[in-house]
């Protein structure tokens, strides 16, 4: 982390050589609520995968396309927007 | 085979830096930097310079566009004065902490108000604290030697600073002195080609400029300061290569008559030269006084300037600059570097030359009386100034 | 990264993402999906420079990043130099045979601050030179990043925390600067309106953009939850509706050519707009009646340009 590293571990000019080595960052714990994927009623038309600002929908193997909670910050974008009414956002504390 | 040539400086500056086969070079014009940008967008118009020429609509973005330029791997230089110097300001930092090598010769200007487009170092002295390795340039050899140094010392990849080349606006950059040009294959020989190791390139993508928090921001600055003192050793080394190659030495102190001198006159840049001619005839009466020059004053050259004092009872610095409320900047900094010295000379300072007033070998000799005077019997004013009413 | 995509009838979405997951936008950031998409659109043969902003400081704190692209910040208000630099030195780097030639898209980003108030000169001197580059300006109407203060792009009546409505203002009292008539008047190759809501259309535009030779210019209107002080869900339906009302017309203009690109044939009323926001709420019936008057007057004169406009 940051606070770990000393003046003899920056590089030149503060230059981040390994790119997207943020993306161990979790904000998934940010959530207060979080996505639940109906597959049922799923169309598979990956309207939440596109429109999600945090890039926290994947595609899966069978073709549904899931939250993944370790990014996912639960704002609901994919839930406001599906056209089937595929998912629902839930308090996160709920099971 | 060198040429000497009749050169006005800034001409020698565009020379060196047409010999160094800059890739990008953005300017904005202000007096008395002008003469600079002129020749090298004239050189790019000719076919003689191989560069992108970019009229930018500011300094702010000269320099801006120097270090978007220099991210990708691009030898880059810039030339400003003054007031340019001023509004860039914030982007000089920035240079020197992201580690950009850019080249930039600055002819100095007094700064506004009142609006004076001529000389003195309150320019200089208002960036001081920005990072950048920086050299006073005396005449037009040197403007042209250093400015091609520069390059060779900044783009060093244990360096990999930003380097100010200083020369007094219109007093140097406007006069025309005989200039000896090298070969070109010599300058390829001392200067390599700019091999920037974090160029901006999708094969292996990098991050520059990322944010300091409080967590690391200290640690960036820590980094920067051990790299930047660092940076001497290839300073010198730059320099002993530029002497073998072409025949010139330069040293972070310049000395003048300095031999067993009781007092030395402190000057930097082109006032330098008259000063010599007072030293020159009081050395002729008799007189124990010698001459010493800041050549770098970025890194501060401690060592070397403790070791040229050493001996002498009194050092006089004259300064072109006012540090409001403080005195002479160079001053300042002179006698704190001293403290720790035992034994250690008197330092007096006294100011002048400001916004275009000339200083005549009369006024150095006012210099010197003066600062004998006061090493004596103190001051007893509020500030030591030469030729001002 | 994989290289798979997405399908939508026609058109094929890259899965990759150029912006990496656990940046810090805010939950919910219109902006942060703007870029998003921006980036599926021009690829990985890009080199960005990007102004401070909400941008920057969400995607690099040291020593991590968020950047999969080559990617530089120096300021706020010289990206558009920066950027001028960056294109300069490739050219002559290839031109001079000490770098492959390759296609290399060089995109500039900052926000309506940046762009529209402090970054104004440099970008404009960048259109003026001609560098071939694209500049997107994520519009999100205040200076967000430092506290939800007023610009030059926030809209009349909204309510900012340098310009708050009160018991004797109603907020913003001045006109949003037309940032894209400005770009226009460079007379560059492309300049466009966009917003996220309208995915492909935003991502065709960038497309486009990188592609024309010569400055391109794309303002995207970027909904922020944070700053407009809405529901963290409503940023796609809220981008829909500032298009659907009027308030904010995706349009084209290339080579002077005006084009709309979302023409309903009876814009919604603006309230419907206004409501779902906070920074809206505190307007009275009349100021939102003079709003809607303003969103007609602009949206007229838009179309006229269109009309005037050679198919």
């Amino acid at each position: 982390m940051a606070d770990e590293l000393t003046w003899k571990d920056l590089e030149v000019g503060n230059i981040i050589t390994e790119a997207g080595n943020g993306s161990f960052r979790k904000t998934g714990d940010w959530r207060t609520e979080r996505p639940i994927l109906d597959k049922e009623k799923c169309i598979k038309c990956a309207l939440c995968w596109i429109y999600c600002p945090d890039a926290a929908i994947k595609p899966s193997e069978e073709g549904y396309y899931e939250a993944d909670l370790y990014y996912c910050k639960g704002c609901g974008i994919c839930a406001s927007i599906c056209p089937a009414g595929a998912i629902k956002m839930i308090a996160e504390e709920e099971k | 085979m060198s040429r000497r040539v009749a050169l006005e400086a800034s001409h020698a500056v565009a020379e060196a830096v047409r010999m160094a086969d800059v890739d990008v070079t953005a300017a904005y014009p202000i007096t008395p930097q002008t003469h600079i940008p002129e020749r090298l967008a004239e050189m790019v118009a000719d076919g003689e310079l191989s560069a992108a020429y970019i009229p930018v609509e500011s300094e702010h973005s000269a320099m801006s566009t120097c270090l978007g330029a220099a991210a990708v791997g691009a030898r880059t230089f810039t030339a400003t004065a003054g007031q340019g110097l001023e509004l860039m300001h914030e982007v000089v930092y920035v240079a020197s902490s992201m580690r950009y090598p850019v080249v930039m010769a600055v002819c100095n200007r007094a700064l506004s108000a009142p609006l004076s487009v001529w000389g003195d170092h309150s320019d200089a002295m208002a960036v001081r604290d920005t990072g950048w390795i920086q050299v006073f340039c005396q005449n037009g050899q040197e403007a042209f030697d250093l400015t091609l140094w520069a390059f060779r010392v900044g783009e060093d990849p244990k360096v990999l600073f930003p380097v100010m080349v200083h020369l007094d606006g219109f007093t140097l950059s406007h006069v025309t002195e005989p200039v000896i040009l090298p070969e070109q294959s010599e300058v390829e020989r001392f200067l390599p080609r700019f091999q920037y190791p974090f160029a901006l390139n999708p094969d292996k993508p990098m991050t520059h400029g990322a944010f300091g928090p409080p967590e690391i921001y200290s640690e960036t600055k820590l980094a920067q300061e051990v790299a930047f003192r660092n940076s001497k050793e290839v300073i010198l080394q730059g320099w002993k290569e530029f002497g073998d190659t072409f025949g010139r030495y330069y040293h972070p102190v310049e000395e003048y008559k300095t031999e067993n001198a009781e007092t030395l006159l402190l000057t930097m840049g082109a006032f330098t030269e008259t000063a010599k001619i007072v030293i020159d005839d009081r050395r002729d009466k008799g007189e124990a006084i010698g001459l010493i020059s800041l050549r770098l004053w970025r890194p501060f050259p401690f060592e070397e300037f403790r070791r040229t004092v050493k001996g002498a009872q009194l050092l006089i610095v004259f300064d072109r600059c006012i540090s409001f409320g403080l005195g002479g900047p160079v001053f300042s900094e002179i006698r704190s570097a001293l403290y720790d010295e035992e034994p250690r000379p008197k330092v007096v300072g006294i100011i002048g030359g400001l916004g275009g007033r000339d200083m005549s070998e009369d006024n150095f000799d006012y210099v010197i009386n003066r600062g004998k005077e006061i090493a004596e019997k103190g001051s007893g004013r509020m500030l030591e100034t030469v030729g001002i009413r | 990264m994989e290289t798979k995509t997405v399908r939508f009838g026609e058109k094929l979405v890259t899965t990759k993402e150029f912006l990496a997951e656990g940046h810090s936008f805010c939950i919910g950031c219109g902006e942060a999906l703007a870029i998003r998409l921006a980036m599926k659109a021009l690829g990985e043969n890009v080199i960005m420079a990007m102004a401070t902003g909400c941008d920057e400081v969400t995607t690099t704190p040291l020593p991590y990043t968020s950047w999969r692209i080559p990617w530089m910040h120096t300021l706020f208000e010289n990206t558009a130099a920066e950027i001028s630099g960056i294109e300069a030195g490739l050219k002559i780097l290839v031109k001079k045979g000490r770098m492959p030639e390759r296609d290399l898209i060089c995109v500039a980003m900052g926000g309506d601050g940046a762009t529209s108030d402090i970054g104004i000169q440099a970008l404009s001197g960048a259109f003026e030179r001609g560098h071939d580059f694209i500049y997107i300006c994520l519009d999100n109407e205040a200076y967000m990043n430092t506290g939800i203060q007023r610009s030059s792009a926030t809209p009349y009546g909204a309510s900012t925390t340098t310009a708050p409505a009160g018991k004797f203002s109603m907020g913003q009292v001045t006109r949003k600067k037309n940032m894209a008539a400005i770009a226009a008047a460079h007379d560059i190759p492309y300049v466009a309106t966009a917003c996220p809501s309208y995915r492909f259309d935003l991502m065709k535009k960038v497309r486009k953009g990188a592609e024309l030779k010569g400055p391109a210019y794309i303002h995207i209107l970027s909904p922020c939850p944070t700053g407009w002080r809405y529901r963290s869900d409503l940023a796609i339906e809220i981008g829909q509706l500032a298009v659907q009302t009027g308030i904010f017309p995706l349009y084209e203009i290339e080579y002077g050519r005006y084009r709309l690109n979302a023409d309903p044939p009876k814009l919604k009323p603006i309230e419907e707009y206004l409501k779902l926001q906070g920074r809206y709420r505190h307007l009275t019936g009349e100021q939102i009646q003079r709003i809607q008057e303003m969103v007609n007057e602009d949206y007229a004169k838009l179309k006229e340009k269109v009309a005037a406009s050679p198919l």
